[in-house]
């Protein structure tokens, strides 16, 4: 029965996502980190123990090892894959492109940190999750405005940006004050790609270029059109950091001060620690994970769902939406959930109402038009997952015993019926026994 | 068969009662002999395949009486599919033509009362045949009232195994043709019969069985035209009469509001521009009853005065009601008249106007030799026939010339209208049959009595004693004409009057020669007619045989290593019905949209109902465009799957790519920025190394000739086109290929679903990557957008 089948379609989630972590709980477990060297895990332990605070199950392994495999018996070992190893050329083990970029279309989360002279191996992964590097691998960004005023270094490679995205989804709700700290190689974005989005992008003084070399030609990529640190969220949900600089997840970056070059403020501590900590917990979905449950519609004054509609019926609608706290489901609060009534188009555009408790509702007339329809949810908000809820419906006519039996406009016509009925009569009656 | 006993022993000789009932059981018997001939000879298909439905259509038929049987007669009045036609879906109780549903439905009951537990599709299979055999006893009827019994029965015998009616009927031919021609037929009947007997019982049984005919086939209109046109013809030839009024007036009004409760013709019965020769002759009807009535009961000179009066008003009202009617019909588009109707009267419409007309084979003017094939030797005996009823001319028969004319050129339009012609033809040729074998043996007795009999004198001495054998002519059209007026006014208790009128009409013709030939060219003649009823037996046994027994779902073809069964469209449903989720949509071309529904149970988008031009065309453009605008519009009616039927393996030339140029025309029709001649080369359709890139890039040529090249070893050589097709190698990039069935004729794709990434558009690098499409969301291309 088609009322039965209903299409909870976070886009399209492969059977094998559900095992590897449970809708229910969407938060990330098990991590692998794949390092160019343990030397990170020491210099990097920061970042790596505020994962470890958070629950996560870090799992250290040079990106060499031969023993690394994503998966076995074709489940997958880990729910996220965190690749610090810029210039690795080639992974121990059975990983390879192919298997990240599977590992990450069956709805798993990665990080890659790039650097300045990344491996072919690392800049290909990310073009295809569409995020390209300064083809010039040994490039980086130089930003003579707003470069973090250091005593040391003086070609300006070290810059300070605090342009960042504004979502408090992504980046948590504490602004982030400081700038950040970023030190490597650019990226630019297709701008017609929708599910790749800027987080720190350059000042748009910055460019990209290989600092130890005089320009000869204008450089390719320029101004705020640079990012510096991109997330990527795929059709499945599946979730991307990709970062141009390994450094910035360093413990000197977290720890240092930072004064961005033409201000006055110097800050205690960059913005690093605070922009990817939330970040990760954006990545490895803690936050901006959406559900949508107890889709449910029926005729106004019924309960039960019919299989088919009429038109001209009043029906109520109603979906139940959550959000992923990281540890439980609240109930997402929005007043832009817009429910379709589609036909190849939609004839009907609700904005759904809720009651802050995560039900959202919303009755209408079905439009005087047959044919099957489909209760449509596309709800896109920038930094949640995509809710798509599609669920069909046909839309019958009148039956024939539903029209009006009588209409008064018609009197007249049912008055000469009658008359010429009887008149009828009579005649025949006065025309035969008249003689 | 030839002599027509009992008509002339009933009035003759009361003397040989015996003699008229044997002739009266021997009619019966062959009647019945004739039934049987009829249902057997269309058993050719269930013993050399098997009891399936066949073809397109009547798979439709197949799963409406299936519903009906199941949810009964209100839920298949109100059924709203929607399974077909995604996303419009259908209103099926008001679209269809419920006749030959209710009718294998109303079998189907009484059968299962009778606790005879036949299954829906038996019933199915067998109705086509059945009714083939009421059709014969119908001509029998119609001929019977027109020239006798003895003609009747020859146009019976010849209707049996018409092969046009064959075509059309075989068993599990289960289409509406199948019921409605018995209905046209006894409609005809019922009609003569009136205008025989001027009884109003018979009128309204013609009322009656006209609502049936109206169920069953559209082509009812031919009815509600044929017979105003022949009621015209009755008044303009001075041959007006009660029995015509009676034969006319109830059929006009019971009949048009019987008509208007068929859901599918509802108001058309009186909007529409086929219905309103009937009213029209209606209004002419009356107009000349009156001017008839005004005669009887003034003088003729205030007769003269009254016509002049009559005439005057009469041309003031219907120069009014032909104003109307133009301003009518002249303010809808099509000028009131159903593109169907129109390439009727205009046999070059449907082509240059509706190509989806125009795509339908059967639509198209048949070739001469499918008047051959078709109604085989009747065509050199129509026009005796004619001449046969001409002599002597009475209302019946001046209607069964007027149907065989009409029916002429109707068939002469659409080779699918063959079917209205081969009654016509019966029924002219039993008549010419009839009266051939009734002047040789005629002759042929009227020379052994004279040889045995050398007394013999006086013809009408002979009568008495010969009882059956009628000797000269004069005699036996004089017995006939009055048995024509005689027999009226045995049944009709109105008989005075009729006879008042008839005779001053029918004596007039009764003056005819003696027609006497040579004995021995009446045996010759004899000799040839019945070798030539000889040719036809065998023709016709021979086309229901080979020529119109294939159920067009199973294919087979003898070849030197024997026999070869093509089953690959049920395997392809059965495929789809086990394989995929209910609810997933298969786009095909519409030819196989009923199978699909019906066999896979599966939704379509377009299929054999062509009601949505619009509906047709986003899919014929889909078929012509490049695989990524294709993918796109078919997402967006949320396609899962692609079928298409390819024969360039095994040599199946009704296949897709065939019938391509269709689906370009048809999708360019309505989205322009299809063009024909972006597919043909110089004017020609071609698929080799000549074709055009855009033919060579559409999605349907993508679809029928992937992986194609690994069937021959890289030769791939099409043996449709018999050509090597242009281009051999290639990948899909968003369609999968699911399913091939196993001779290749039907071919599954599954659309792939949309990339999970966006990867970047590779800038300047000329390297391997330049095969990625980038998709952007937006659909440009997208008619539906």
């Amino acid at each position: 029965m088609s009322k039965n089948i209903f299409f909870f379609v976070i886009l399209t989630i492969a059977p094998s996502l559900l095992r590897a972590f449970s809708p229910e709980s969407p938060t990330d477990r098990r991590v692998l980190v794949l390092l160019d060297d343990f030397a990170i895990k020491s210099s990097h332990s920061l970042y790596f123990n505020s994962l470890k605070s958070r629950g996560f199950n870090l799992d250290f392994k040079l990106a060499s090892d031969p023993q690394i495999s994503l998966q076995r018996y074709g489940n997958y070992l880990y729910d996220a894959l965190v690749l610090l190893c810029p210039s690795i050329d080639r992974f121990g083990g059975s990983v390879d492109q192919a298997a990240i970029l599977d590992f990450v279309d069956s709805g798993h989360d990665l990080i890659i940190a790039a650097d300045v002279n990344s491996s072919e191996l690392i800049r290909e992964v990310a073009t295809e999750c569409g995020v390209e590097f300064d083809e010039d691998a040994a490039s980086m960004v130089i930003d003579h405005s707003s470069y973090a005023v250091s005593a040391t270094e003086g070609d300006h490679t070290l810059i300070a940006s605090n342009d960042l995205i504004k979502s408090e989804v992504i980046l948590g709700s504490n602004k982030i004050e400081a700038p950040v700290l970023f030190k490597g190689i650019g990226h630019s974005l297709n701008p017609a790609n929708n599910m790749v989005l800027k987080v720190l992008s350059a000042s748009p003084a910055a460019y990209s270029a290989y600092p130890k070399a005089k320009l000869s030609s204008p450089p390719s990529l320029m101004g705020s059109a640079i990012s510096l640190v991109s997330v990527v969220q795929a059709r499945n949900n599946a979730r991307i950091l990709i970062a141009g600089s390994l450094s910035m997840f360093s413990n000197r970056f977290f720890r240092s001060g930072v004064q961005q070059a033409g201000t006055a403020t110097k800050h205690e501590k960059a913005g690093n620690e605070q922009l990817l900590t939330e970040l990760s917990r954006w990545v490895f979905h803690e936050r901006g994970h959406l559900k949508a449950v107890n889709v449910r519609h029926h005729k106004v004054g019924e309960t039960d769902e019919p299989a088919i509609y009429r038109i001209k019926d009043d029906l109520e609608y109603s979906v139940e939406i959550y959000e992923w706290s990281g540890t439980s489901w609240k109930p997402y609060v929005s007043n832009d959930v817009q429910l379709q009534f589609y036909m190849m188009s939609p004839y009907v555009l609700k904005t759904l109402s809720t009651d802050k408790k995560g039900l959202y509702s919303t009755s209408f007339k079905v439009p005087d038009a047959y044919g099957v329809f489909q209760f449509k949810i596309e709800y896109e908000n920038l930094g949640y997952t995509t809710l798509s809820l599609s669920k069909q419906i046909p839309v019958r006519p009148y039956r024939h015993n539903e029209y009006e039996r009588f209409i008064p406009a018609a009197y007249p016509y049912y008055g000469a019926t009658f008359s010429m009925m009887a008149g009828l009569f009579i005649f025949t009656a006065v025309h035969l026994y008249n003689k | 068969m030839a002599v027509p006993v009992d008509i002339i022993t009933k009035q003759t000789t009361p003397s040989s009662p015996l003699r008229f009932a044997f002739g009266n059981v021997l009619a019966f018997f062959i009647l019945l002999l004739i039934g049987v001939l009829a249902f057997s000879i269309r058993l050719f298909s269930v013993i050399k395949y098997e009891s399936v439905i066949h073809e397109f259509d009547p798979y439709f038929n197949y799963r409406v009486t299936q519903f009906l049987i199941k949810n009964g007669i209100y839920d298949f009045w109100n059924w709203f599919d929607d399974r077909t036609w995604y996303p419009l879906g259908r209103v099926i109780g008001g679209t269809v033509y419920p006749g030959l549903t209710l009718t294998a439905g109303t079998i189907w009951k009484v059968l299962h009362s009778l606790n005879i537990p036949l299954s829906v599709e038996s019933v199915c299979v067998f109705t086509a045949p059945v009714f083939s055999a009421f059709a014969a006893w119908a001509t029998y009827l119609l001929t019977k009232e027109v020239k006798g019994t003895g003609a009747g029965l020859t146009a019976a015998v010849l209707l049996a195994m018409v092969p046009s009616y064959i075509s059309r009927s075989v068993a599990g031919s289960y289409d509406n043709e199948a019921v409605a021609i018995f209905a046209l037929i006894f409609t005809f009947y019922l009609y003569i019969k009136t205008l025989n007997t001027g009884s109003l019982f018979y009128a309204t049984l013609n009322s009656i069985s006209y609502f049936y005919m109206v169920c069953s086939w559209g082509g009812y209109t031919f009815i509600i035209n044929l017979i105003p046109m022949h009621v015209l013809l009755c008044i303009v030839t001075g041959r007006y009469s009660s029995r015509l009024y009676i034969a006319y007036a109830p059929l006009v009004v019971l009949g048009t509001l019987l008509a208007a409760l068929v859901p599918v013709v509802g108001f058309n019965a009186v909007m529409t521009s086929e219905h309103f020769a009937s009213f029209l002759v209606f209004i002419v009807i009356h107009v000349v009853a009156l001017a008839y009535y005004i005669k009887g009961i003034l003088s003729p000179k205030m007769f003269k005065v009254a016509a002049t009066l009559v005439v005057s008003v009469g041309v003031v009202v219907c120069c009014a009601v032909v104003a109307v009617l133009v301003a009518v019909v002249a303010s809808s588009p099509t000028k009131g008249w159903s593109g169907r109707s129109l390439s009727l009267l205009d046999p070059t419409y449907a082509s240059k106007y509706i190509p989806i007309i125009a795509s339908v084979s059967e639509h198209q003017p048949p070739t001469w030799p499918s008047y051959f094939m078709d109604i085989n030797v009747l065509a050199f005996l129509v026009p005796a026939g004619i001449i046969a009823c001409f002599a002597p001319l009475s209302d019946a028969s001046s209607f069964v010339i007027l149907y065989l004319v009409m029916s002429v050129y109707f068939s002469g339009v659409m080779v699918r209208l063959m079917l209205v012609l081969a009654p016509a033809a019966c029924i002219m040729s039993g008549i010419a049959l009839s009266e051939a074998f009734d002047v040789f043996t005629r002759s042929i007795k009227f020379h052994i009595s004279r040889l045995s009999d050398t007394l013999q004198t006086d013809v009408v001495d002979i009568i008495p004693g010969n009882g059956a054998t009628p000797q000269i002519d004069v005699l036996k059209a004089d017995k006939k004409e009055d048995l024509l007026k005689e027999r009226p006014s045995r049944k009709s208790k109105k008989k005075e009057k009729e006879n008042v009128e008839k005779p001053s009409i029918k004596s007039k013709k009764t003056e005819k020669t003696p027609l006497v030939l040579p004995i021995e060219a009446s045996f010759f003649a004899l000799f040839l007619t019945v070798l030539l009823g000889g040719f036809y037996v065998v023709h016709s046994v021979w086309a229901a045989a080979e020529a119109y027994s294939a159920p067009s779902i199973v294919l087979t073809s003898h070849s030197h290593d024997g026999l070869h069964v093509f089953d690959d469209f049920r395997e392809a449903y059965a495929w789809l019905s086990h394989n995929t989720e209910v609810d997933d949509k298969v786009a095909s071309w519409w030819d196989y949209g009923y199978q699909t529904t019906a066999m896979a149970n599966r939704t379509v988008i377009v299929d054999n109902n062509t009601w949505n031009n619009t509906h047709i065309a986003t899919v014929g453009t889909a078929m012509s465009s490049p695989e990524k605008a294709a993918w796109e519009i078919f997402n967006s009616l949320d396609v899962k799957y692609v079928l298409v039927v390819f024969g360039g393996l095994v040599g199946y030339p009704s296949d897709d790519i065939n019938k391509f140029l269709w689906m370009v025309r048809i999708g360019g029709g309505v989205f322009p920025h299809i063009k024909e001649p972006d597919y043909l080369r110089d004017g020609q359709y071609r698929i080799d190394s000549e074709a055009t890139p855009t033919m060579l890039n559409s999605l349907m040529y993508k679809l029928s000739y992937f992986r194609f090249v690994e069937t021959d070893g890289g030769k791939g050589y099409d043996r449709v086109r018999r050509t090597e097709i242009g281009k051999k190698h290639f990948k899909l990039t968003h369609f999968e290929e699911v399913f091939t069935t196993h001779h290749w004729m039907v071919r599954i794709y599954k659309l792939k679903p949309q990339k999970n990434r966006i990867r970047v558009k590779p800038k300047k690098s000329k390297s391997k990557t330049s095969s990625a499409t980038p998709r952007t969301g937006s659909m440009k291309k997208n008619p539906w957008h």
